[in-house]
């Protein structure tokens, strides 16, 4: 059955800004479905509103709509650009929520747009756990397959429940029916705790009822890819085994490929029930994937759920198996079967087949705790990390050491440096799942702990504990051996140990070790993913390393250049990186290069097999990274090394790959580094005549107190050695002040570095490019909020929308002085704050930002591309000529109708219940949206719209602002008034407002507690959902008590309710707007390709008429 | 050491028992079902390499044999476990290999040993630990004096000795007659869950012997070797066809049933050994992912239908990777046979339908043959 033939057009819907729980994986599958629709020729329109994506570049779809995905918007987009089908299964669950709502509105009838890869009611069964549960019934009593749910029963009365409770066993779970967000569910592990939860919950059901379900806490955990087309082929891409048993959210697990401690009957099992699982619910096509929970004392199987769509696991099974799910999925959603569509890795065979693997996958999860204090650090079925790195080897140790250093994160890989701890308190702490449990696991096992205590406290299955033994073993050989022989060396090489392990080890430097490996010939050959297991030769060069017998890098044919990923998404360096990475890569590729990736982050597309000419999945580490080198030295000359695009991550490699011999292209190690050290930049600065402001280093508390005494509070404080704004704070008096550098003191041994902070300051991001001669500016962005906030947390619009063109001129030439100054090849971005009309470097750093991708989208340039030809020798002006950039002008002299885009970013606190959602100068962000229109009001409530849910028109807001805001609040909040909105506010505020003529309710703040008739707290009528919208402006230092306190119950309770809590009073202004632009009902949807030629044709046309 | 045919040697640890042996190297790709495997008659004679690396982790049960020895005639891992994870395992793989006298060995290089399997084809091999060790040519010398798997017939020497029955399960509908080559302990238990009371015979029956049960039904089962070879067994089937017995044959049965239809066979390069193959039925265009273990297949024209003394016939599934045939059925008389193994252990369930496919052919043809003795 071919491709159909009765459509034409297909919309696909993004996932949105990158969040915990749906990161970039939707970006890899979105872009693999855009490049398989339009290559069978049918037109595409993207809806997305993350423009870090790969998948919103305009080459990727034919129409690109960077607007919010909201059912009325994308209603819009289907109005205006009538597609023949929607296709939802590639965006996550925003995707397909969009997709239903719009269904159900009736919106899809009504433009007569079929959904394909996906049906309504089989999402509904896939999703609604009753309807789940009676599927997996059926399928068990029809097919006679062993399959069932986990045990249950509904409760209304505590007889019942204690009579369950007798059916069930301890511990059980209580879920209480329709209550808000899982409230009043918990475990009960004797009959106390049952008749305390199981009551709380009957009181707090509406329906006085509760479900009682047998706990299957610490059971094997799997999960299974499926696929499926249109005449019922269905295939198992891959199995997926959890190292951390039940109770720990699968995105926070440890998990392995393939299945490793099932037999073939298990396993059998669990397909079979896979598959009539998923026929009965009725997914027609395209993948899905099913989780089941095995009892490891009684074999009992039990299906957990499913998704009826392409998932964060089928990213991770895609790379894990070379099999594309995202990419068949698109296939078999315009018609084809899975027989019909060749595996592109061998070519010759379909892809109606399972993979068969001759390695070992591990995934492990990266967490960002450190940015989120008070957040509970507890693993548990609510998913926490905020990314993952990926490891292939031909053993679990290897490949579990190689994903344990491509966390690239300290403390994360084994060390056997000294003391373990008290073997009891590590066993107590491993009964605790949490950030690094396998490593407490590991110092456990140093400590003496036995196998058996091990599994009593983990219930990790024992095979993989005894590969934890197995690799202490190991490095107690290494330890204690002689002398290093090749052989023993080969030992803790296949069982994953880097250099750097073996030299804590063996007390040497892992210069040391790499050179005797060196010297005794030892180096990793690099095995191919083949979906086979060798049976079929490769055509797709998807590599990985191991110690093994056969290296089968290809030949090269053309000059390579290499390019270093960003690793494992964090706060602070996410998919943007990978953007530019895969920006360049494509770019370099056309322009006749060998295009060589490196990278270990299953999510991203740059570790798609498509998308370089050949791929490493490997750590980013020195010995990883020096390997490829010489691998791909051996079949061909390396031309260069690209270390600028992937954030800091290769950044921090460049010193030491030079060093190596290693050809670093673009901006050199050398240059960077006087970009990065205060004191050289600092020197860089007063060459150019460009101001910073005043700071001073301090290592003591009296040192501090000296230099913030000579340059006046407030000010910025920093340990050194970080990047990224972690620890950073912004202090106002010496107690504060004080109590940091207490802490700070006892951290490190680092310096702080202690800089005035320019309050009430505009902050300002540029891109740029410089080729050693002409600068190109690619674009100025203007901080909504004012300096202080970590400008990845900040909300920005480009063009600036207050800065004129003098101010513009000014940056240029900044910009370009210290472009000169540093030596810039390539990418740079500035940071300015605009005080008092003076321009201040905050600081440089000469490679790709987050801001590149937004930067693109906004102003229709491609400038990770034209960074990788400019770091290749090519120059701004050859560039001009050839059309990449545009032949005149630059992001700096936007036209004066261009659009204006407004960046958003998203933070995740609704994970983090308790943390405090105030914005500080350290970023906490996992994503951005942009919103771009006519005016910045309009962007600006698209931006919110896209990030938050869409901004009130009408209703209750509630206004508490510190007193520093109190006029430049009066504006803003007297227009919301006037708009209809009810003005409540807390005393002092209330008192501001009613002087300047706009009445407020004065309600209760949270330390005055409940009225004496009871009139509620503010906290409480927010959680009522009384209030519409929330500005509270924090003040008081952290770590008092009073006025900051009740900002922090104020914020938090907006988050549990999801009401929208404006932070700052610039925010006020621009949300004011932005409200104002909905009331006026002038928000129309527009794609990139008609932004950009509107800019183009500007651009061309300025400069006819000049 | 592993020491190949044409002179590649790998070194590793032993496993299992240690000594010598010899066999034809082929590799599987299954990454479950080891136990099945090394149990799986068909394996007689063969060193079996795993491309799986890790091996053993769930042990040995008692459940799981395809018959009631290991045949295999040595075993190539990469990774041996060390402890045995799972509920129904008694003891660990280490201990059943040495306990049924298996000389295995580990090796890093098992994806090397397989690339050079693709690209050279199976070939013999001998596997050397302990007091078997000996200067790497004169290893060399003892593989190249090994007997060949082209041209060996191996049938009657995994072959029951005696014919034994496995009831059916309920209600008995079916007696079929099963010619064991190589039996798989789940292909009868298959059968029997379907009302078919299986006598399972001995490779050297004949079409006498097999027609003396009066059978509804008659299967040839897997098994080792050249069916080159299988001249007798050929015979028998032929006599089968011709008393117009429903028939239905599995993967060395399948090649007999070519041979007995007038097609030849030949030896493919490395054979298809593993859980994960496309096979596709011609009838209905659905893809089965289906477990095989062959390294013989048949010639047949893959498209139309060809004649054959018993009426036209046709290659019913064909297998997407290499276009080999996988199945073969007659147009208008109630036999068929596949190439690969729908009892799957290990494997897939895909296939399972095959059985419900003989056992429709012995209803229909208990009714058509009633009713024109009635009339």
């Amino acid at each position: 059955m071919p491709k159909r033939t009765d459509i034409q057009s297909v919309m696909v819907i993004g996932s949105g800004p990158i969040v915990i729980g749906q990161a970039c994986e939707f970006d890899y599958s979105g872009t693999q479905a855009c490049r398989v629709l339009r290559a069978e020729g049918f037109r595409v329109i993207l809806v997305n509103s993350n423009p870090a994506t790969i998948m919103t570049d305009p080459e990727f779809a034919d129409a690109t709509y960077v607007e919010p995905i909201t059912p009325d918007i994308v209603e819009k987009i289907i109005a205006k650009e009538r597609p023949d089908a929607l296709l939802p299964t590639l965006g996550g669950q925003t995707a397909l929520n969009t997709a239903i709502a719009l269904h159900e509105a009736g919106v899809l009838a009504k433009y007569d747009v079929e959904l394909i890869g996906a049906d309504v009611d089989a999402i509904q069964a896939g999703e609604n756990r009753e309807l789940f549960k009676d599927i997996v019934a059926k399928v068990a009593e029809e097919r006679g397959l062993n399959a069932e749910s986990a045990r249950s029963f509904v409760c209304h009365t505590m007889d019942e429940c204690l009579a369950a409770a007798g059916e069930l066993g301890y511990p059980l779970v209580v879920r209480p029916s329709f209550t808000m967000g899982g409230v009043g569910s918990g475990f009960a592990h004797d009959e106390d705790g049952l008749r305390r939860i199981a009551g709380a919950g009957l009181d707090a059901s509406p329906t006085t009822e509760v479900l009682l379900e047998e706990s299957i806490l610490g059971w094997k955990e799997y999960e299974l890819e499926v696929m499926r087309d249109k005449a019922d082929n269905v295939v198992i891409v891959c199995s997926i085994e959890n190292l951390d048993p039940m109770g720990v959210h699968t995105g926070d697990s440890v998990t392995v490929a393939p299945a490793l401690t099932l037999t073939d009957r298990e396993y059998q099992n669990m397909r079979d029930v896979a598959i009539a699982v998923i026929r009965e619910v009725g997914v027609d096509t395209g993948g899905c994937n099913i989780q089941f929970a095995v009892d490891p004392r009684t074999g009992r199987m039990v299906v957990i759920e499913m998704n009826p769509r392409v998932s964060r696991s089928s990213a991770l099974a895609s790379k894990a198996t070379g099999f594309p799910i995202a990419k068949i999925a698109a296939k078999l959603a315009i018609g084809y079967t899975l027989d019909e569509i060749p595996n592109d890795i061998t070519r010759e065979t379909p892809a109606s087949f399972e993979p068969s693997l001759d390695y070992i996958v591990v995934k492990v999860p990266r967490f960002a705790f450190d940015k989120f204090p008070g957040a509970d650090q507890t693993l548990t079925t609510h998913m926490k990390s905020v990314g993952e790195a990926m490891a292939i080897g031909r053993s679990f140790p290897e490949a579990l050491q190689k994903a344990l250093r491509s966390l690239e994160k300290k403390g994360a890989v084994f060390t056997w440096a000294g003391e373990p701890g008290d073997k009891d308190e590590l066993l107590a702490a491993c009964g605790t799942p949490h950030d690094g449990r396998l490593r407490t696991m590991q110092q456990a096992i140093r400590a003496g702990a036995t196998a058996a205590e091990l599994f009593e406290a983990t219930a990790v299955d024992p095979w993989f504990l005894d590969q934890l033994y197995a690799i202490d073993e190991i490095a107690a050989e290494v330890r204690e051996a002689d002398r290093l022989t090749v052989e023993v060396l080969t030992r803790a090489k296949r069982n994953g140990f880097s250099d750097a392990q073996i030299a804590e080890l063996r007390d040497m430097s892992e210069p040391e070790v790499r050179d005797l490996r060196h010297a005794l010939g030892l180096r990793p050959v690099y095995n191919t993913v083949d979906t086979c297991a060798a049976e079929f030769a490769a055509q797709t060069p998807y590599l990985y390393s191991t110690y093994d017998e056969e290296t089968e890098v290809p030949q090269g044919d053309r000059p390579k250049v290499l390019i270093l990923g960003s690793g494992p998404n964090r706060i602070g360096q996410g998919i943007e990186f990978d953007y530019a990475c895969v920006h360049a890569s494509f770019e370099l590729s056309a322009a006749g290069y060998e295009t060589v990736m490196v990278n270990c982050n299953p999510e991203t597309v740059s570790t798609d097999y498509d998308t370089s000419d050949r791929l490493y999945f490997e750590p980013l580490t020195l010995e990883d990274v020096l390997e490829v080198v010489h691998a791909e030295q051996q079949t061909g000359p390396v031309v260069g090394v690209i270390v600028q695009l992937g954030g800091q991550t290769p950044l921090g490699l460049a010193q030491a790959l030079k060093d190596a011999g290693v050809p670093i292209v673009g901006t050199s190690p050398e240059s960077i580094h006087l970009a990065e050290e205060r004191g050289a930049f600092g020197r860089v600065l007063a060459e150019a005549g460009l101001p910073a402001p005043k700071h001073g280093t301090a290592v003591t508390v009296e040192e501090a107190l000296t230099i913030a005494e000579e340059i006046g509070y407030p000010v910025l404080v920093r340990p050194s050695y970080v990047l990224g704004g972690a620890g950073m704070a912004i202090v106002y008096d010496d107690e504060t002040l004080s109590t940091y550098m207490a802490k700070a003191g006892a951290a490190s041994d680092h310096p702080v570095l202690v800089d005035k902070f320019l309050d009430e300051a505009v902050e300002i991001d540029v891109d740029a490019l410089f080729d050693g001669e002409e600068l190109y500016l690619g674009g100025v962005m203007e901080h909504i909020e004012e300096a202080g906030i970590h400008s990845g947390d900040s909300a920005c619009s480009l063009p600036p929308m207050t800065l004129g063109a003098y101010d513009i001129k000014r940056i240029r030439s900044a910009t370009e002085a210290i472009a000169r100054g540093v030596g810039v090849r390539g990418l740079l971005n500035v940071q300015y704050a605009m005080s008092a009309n003076i321009l201040y470097v905050l600081e440089a750093n000469p490679r790709a930002s987050r801001t590149v991708p937004f930067v693109s989208k906004a102003t229709a340039v491609p400038l990770a591309k034209a960074a990788a030809r400019v770091m290749m020798g090519a120059t701004v002006a050859e560039l001009r000529a050839e059309g990449m950039l545009p032949a005149e002008g630059d992001g700096g002299t936007m036209p004066l109708d261009a659009p204006i885009a407004v960046k958003e970013a998203v933070l995740p606190f609704n994970r983090f219940r308790g943390v405090d959602t105030v914005l500080g100068p350290e970023m906490r962000s996992t994503g951005e949206v942009m919103g771009i229109d006519e005016f910045f009001g309009t962007a600006y409530a698209k931006s919110q719209a896209a990030a938050y849910g869409s901004l009130p028109t009408k209703g209750r807001a509630f206004v508490s602002v510190a007193n520093r805001d109190k006029r430049a609040m009066i504006f803003p909040v007297k227009a919301l008034a006037d708009l209809g909105f009810e003005i409540l506010a807390t005393e002092g505020t209330a008192e501001v407002l009613r002087r300047n003529g706009v009445h407020a309710k004065i309600v209760r703040k949270q330390s005055d507690g409940t009225g004496p008739d009871g009139e509620p707290t503010i906290g409480r009528r927010i959680l009522d959902g009384e209030v519409d919208l929330i500005v509270n402006t924090p003040f008081g230092s952290p770590g008092q008590s009073g006025p900051r306190l009740d900002g922090y119950e104020i914020r938090t309770a907006a988050v549990l309710r999801g009401v929208p809590c404006i932070t700052t009073v610039q925010g006020l202004a621009a949300a004011v707007q932005g409200v104002q632009a909905i009331v006026r009902g002038d928000v129309g949807v527009r794609s990139l390709q008609e932004h950009g030629e509107r800019l183009r044709g500007r651009v061309s046309g300025a400069a006819g008429e000049g | 050491m592993l020491v190949l045919e044409d002179g590649r040697v790998f070194h590793g640890t032993p496993y299992g028992a240690e000594g010598e042996t010899f066999g034809e190297m082929v590799f599987n790709t299954g990454m479950t079902g080891y136990q099945e495997t090394l149990t799986d008659p068909s394996y007689h004679r063969q060193i079996v390499a795993m491309t799986a690396p890790h091996i053993g982790n769930t042990g040995v049960n008692d459940e799981d044999p395809e018959s009631s020895r290991v045949w295999v005639s040595g075993y190539v891992v990469r990774e041996p476990a060390r402890v045995s994870s799972n509920w129904r395992a008694t003891r660990s793989l280490d201990d059943y290999l040495r306990e049924q006298g298996v000389v295995g060995i580990a090796i890093p290089g098992t994806r090397a040993l397989t690339r050079h399997l693709r690209e050279r084809g199976a070939m013999r091999a001998g596997v050397f630990s302990g007091e078997a060790l000996a200067p790497v040519e004169e290893l060399l010398e003892r593989v190249r004096n090994s007997p060949a798997m082209e041209g060996a017939d191996l049938a009657e020497a995994v072959s029951t000795a005696e014919p034994y029955v496995v009831p059916a399960v309920g209600e008995k509908r079916f007696t079929v007659a099963a010619v064991d080559l190589g039996i798989k302990a789940m292909t009868p238990q298959r059968m029997a869950e379907r009302g078919c009371e299986v006598h399972v015979l001995p490779a050297s029956s004949t079409a006498q012997d097999i027609l003396a049960l009066n059978p509804d039904g008659v299967f040839f089962s897997n098994g080792p070797g050249d069916p080159a070879t299988a001249d007798h067994q050929v015979e028998a089937l032929r006599g089968v066809l011709a008393a117009g017995k429903p028939f239905f044959g599995i993967c060395f049965g399948n090649q007999i049933f070519g041979r007995a239809l007038g097609l030849g066979t030949y030896k493919l390069r490395y054979g298809h050994r593993g859980v994960n193959q496309p096979v596709q039925d011609r009838r209905t265009g659905k893809v089965e992912i289906s477990a095989h273990n062959h390294g013989f297949a048949v010639q047949a024209p893959l498209e139309g239908s060809f004649d054959t003394p018993y009426g036209p016939a046709e290659v019913s599934h064909v297998n997407l990777n290499d276009d080999c045939v996988e199945g073969l059925r007659l147009v208008d008389r109630p036999a068929f046979s596949v190439q690969y193994h729908p009892e799957a252990a290990a494997g897939p369930h895909d296939s399972a339908g095959l059985f419900d496919r003989f056992c429709a052919l012995m209803e229909e043809n208990t009714n058509t043959t009633e009713g024109s003795k009635g009339a």
